[in-house]
This record gives C-alpha cells, sequence and structure tokens, in this order.
C-alpha cells in the first residue's frame, strides 16, 4: 500500500546517526490529517482520498466548503488535498491519517512549491552557459541566439529569462530519517522544495526499487 | 519550544566541558577498525569554535612529526569520547589563524 500525508516544513537542522554520522535533516511537522471524502471510478472517474490538514476557525470557511465538512463529519480545515490510491476501502471518512504509518529507512517523493526568485536570467532560470568574463568579450549573461533566421520567428517554449521558482517541484526518491508519531514529526534526508511554513506533500516513491 | 531546538536538544551532550580558542585539548575519539572500537588521543591547540546549537564544531591544531594537522569536530559529536581542557590560553581574538603563519617560539600562548 502507497503512503501518502501532508505536512508543513519546520526547517532543516542534522542530527546524528547510529555511526556518529551527521546526516542533514528536513524536519516536516506531518499530520494528523483526516480523511474528507473518498473518489471512486463510479462517482468520480478516479479512486482517491480527500484529506484535511490544519485546523481553520469556522468562520474562515465559505459556504460550499462548510458543507464539506459537516458531510464529512469534522472540524474545518485550512488545507485540502487529494490522494490517489488503489483501493478507497482501505480508508474511512473521518479517519486520520497519521506519521506512524512511516518508519525510518522508507525512500518517499516530496512535492511542494519552490521559492519564488523573482525575474531571472537565463543562466539562473534555465542553466544556460554564459559568455566569457574578459577578453573584451563583452558578452556575460545574455541569453544568446533565439534560433535559425529560416521561420523569422522565435518558437513558442523558447527558453529565455522570466519569473523563476514558486513552481510545483516534486523530489524524488528522498529518504525518510525519522517518523515521531509522539509530535507527529517527519525527519527526511536533505532538502525539500520551498520555505519553511509551506505544505508538502509526501508520498511512496514511484520510481523505488525497494 | 520551537519544534527544531527541540530536536537538536535530544542530540545535545552535556558533559562538554568548557573550553575556548587558545585552550590546549585532549580530544579522545572513537576509531572504528574492523569491527573493533578504540580511542584515540588527539591533542593540540583549538583554533577556533564555531556555528550553534547542534551544529557547533571546533578545530584543533597540532604539529605531529614536524607536519602541522588540523582537525575539525562537532561538538556533540557521539564519537567523542570525552574532551579534557589541558590548559587555559589567553588569546585576544576568536580565530586563531595568524597560528598557522608561525612556527616554535612564536606560536605560543600565554597561560590564562
Amino acid at each position: 500500500m502507497s503512503k501518502a500525508i501532508l505536512g508543513i516544513k519546520k526547517g532543516m537542522t542534522q542530527i546524528f546517526d547510529e555511526n556518529g554520522q551527521v546526516v542533514p535533516v528536513t524536519v516536516l511537522e506531518a499530520g494528523p490529517c483526516v480523511v474528507l471524502q473518498k473518489k471512486t471510478v463510479e462517482t468520480d472517474g478516479y479512486n482517491a482520498i480527500q484529506v484535511g490538514f490544519v485546523k481553520q476557525k469556522e468562520n474562515r470557511v465559505n459556504k460550499p466548503l462548510k458543507g464539506l465538512f459537516e458531510k464529512a463529519g469534522t472540524k474545518p480545515f485550512k488545507y485540502i488535498r487529494e490522494f490517489r490510491v488503489d483501493n478507497v476501502d482501505d480508508y474511512e471518512v473521518g479517519q486520520e491519517i497519521k506519521v506512524d504509518q512511516f518508519e525510518s529507512g522508507d525512500i518517499i517523493d516530496v512535492t511542494a512549491t519552490s521559492k519564488g526568485k523573482g525575474f531571472q536570467g537565463g543562466i539562473k532560470r534555465h542553466g544556460f552557459q554564459r559568455g566569457p568574463s574578459s577578453h573584451g568579450s563583452r558578452y556575460h549573461r545574455r541569453p544568446g541566439s533565439l534560433g535559425a533566421m529560416g521561420p523569422a520567428r522565435v518558437f513558442k517554449g523558447r527558453k529565455l529569462p522570466g519569473r523563476t521558482g514558486f513552481k510545483k517541484v516534486t523530489v524524488q526518491n528522498l529518504n525518510v530519517v525519522k517518523a515521531d508519531p509522539e509530535n507527529n514529526l517527519l525527519l527526511i534526508k536533505g532538502s525539500v522544495p520551498g520555505p519553511n511554513k509551506s505544505l508538502v506533500k509526501v508520498k511512496s516513491a514511484v520510481k523505488s526499487n525497494v | 519550544m520551537d519544534t527544531i531546538q527541540s530536536i537538536e536538544k535530544q542530540q545535545q551532550r552535556k558533559d562538554i566541558p568548557n573550553f575556548g580558542p587558545g585552550d590546549t585539548v585532549r580530544v579522545h575519539v572513537k576509531v572504528v577498525e574492523g569491527n573493533r572500537e578504540r580511542i584515540q588521543v588527539f591533542e593540540g591547540t583549538v583554533l577556533k569554535r564555531q556555528g550553534s546549537g547542534i551544529r557547533e564544531t571546533f578545530t584543533v591544531r597540532r604539529i605531529s612529526y614536524g607536519v602541522a594537522v588540523e582537525r575539525t569536530f562537532p561538538v556533540h559529536s557521539p564519537r567523542i569520547d570525552r574532551i579534557e581542557v589541558i590548559r587555559k590560553g589567553k588569546v585576544r581574538r576568536a580565530k586563531l589563524f595568524y597560528l598557522r603563519n608561525r612556527v616554535g617560539k612564536a606560536a605560543r600562548i600565554k597561560n590564562a
């Protein structure tokens, strides 16, 4: 069964593993998420569970969402997301999804919105090569040719400078260092996209060989 | 308490003596050889301490067989068995990089 949970990125630190080696970790406050709705092929065309995360004040919720929460019989939540699952019957509406399903050594994919960088040049945004620094090149960080003279226009999708970051980014095959169900914490080896306090989606790895 | 701080606190050691740059220390390091563990001693002058919390490290410089060796340890590393402070030094800066350019008598540090 694939595992999935929502979390809030708390920040990074380091811990010592059992060999005394330093391991860089990202700390997530993950779960508990509550199942709000079950979606099935018959009713919605796909199998998924809808979950809520982070409690919300009742007066902050609009009427349509209020209806959803009432139907599920839960308190309002700030974030509502869906997880594709193979078998919806494994879950019940109102069931809590907690971090205790994960254990150290699990391989996961992490999805989050990356940090916005504003308007950036081609080198930072797409990894373009830069021009020579010296010898009178006078061509340093410019994007270069935009294409052939033949079509007499620039093709759509041409990589150019522009707004960078603040995009959905998935990092695959990260390791769970530790899951702490008492404090709802998930420690992931390495970095995770996005700033602190942002929403992070954690799922079992799609491509892992384990 | 802040989540990150509470995680760091779990692994922070309380048995580390108070020492700083200029002090001479003897660091007892656990070394794994094959499947045997033994303790190796590294003695020298503390050049610097840097970082804070669980990330804090310190650098020890010693001259061994005419070759200067600098080793950096995490202060809270479980690989450190213990740290002995042998001598307190009197220095006027936090980073003693100037010792790298000095040899012999010039590289001495006054007793505190």
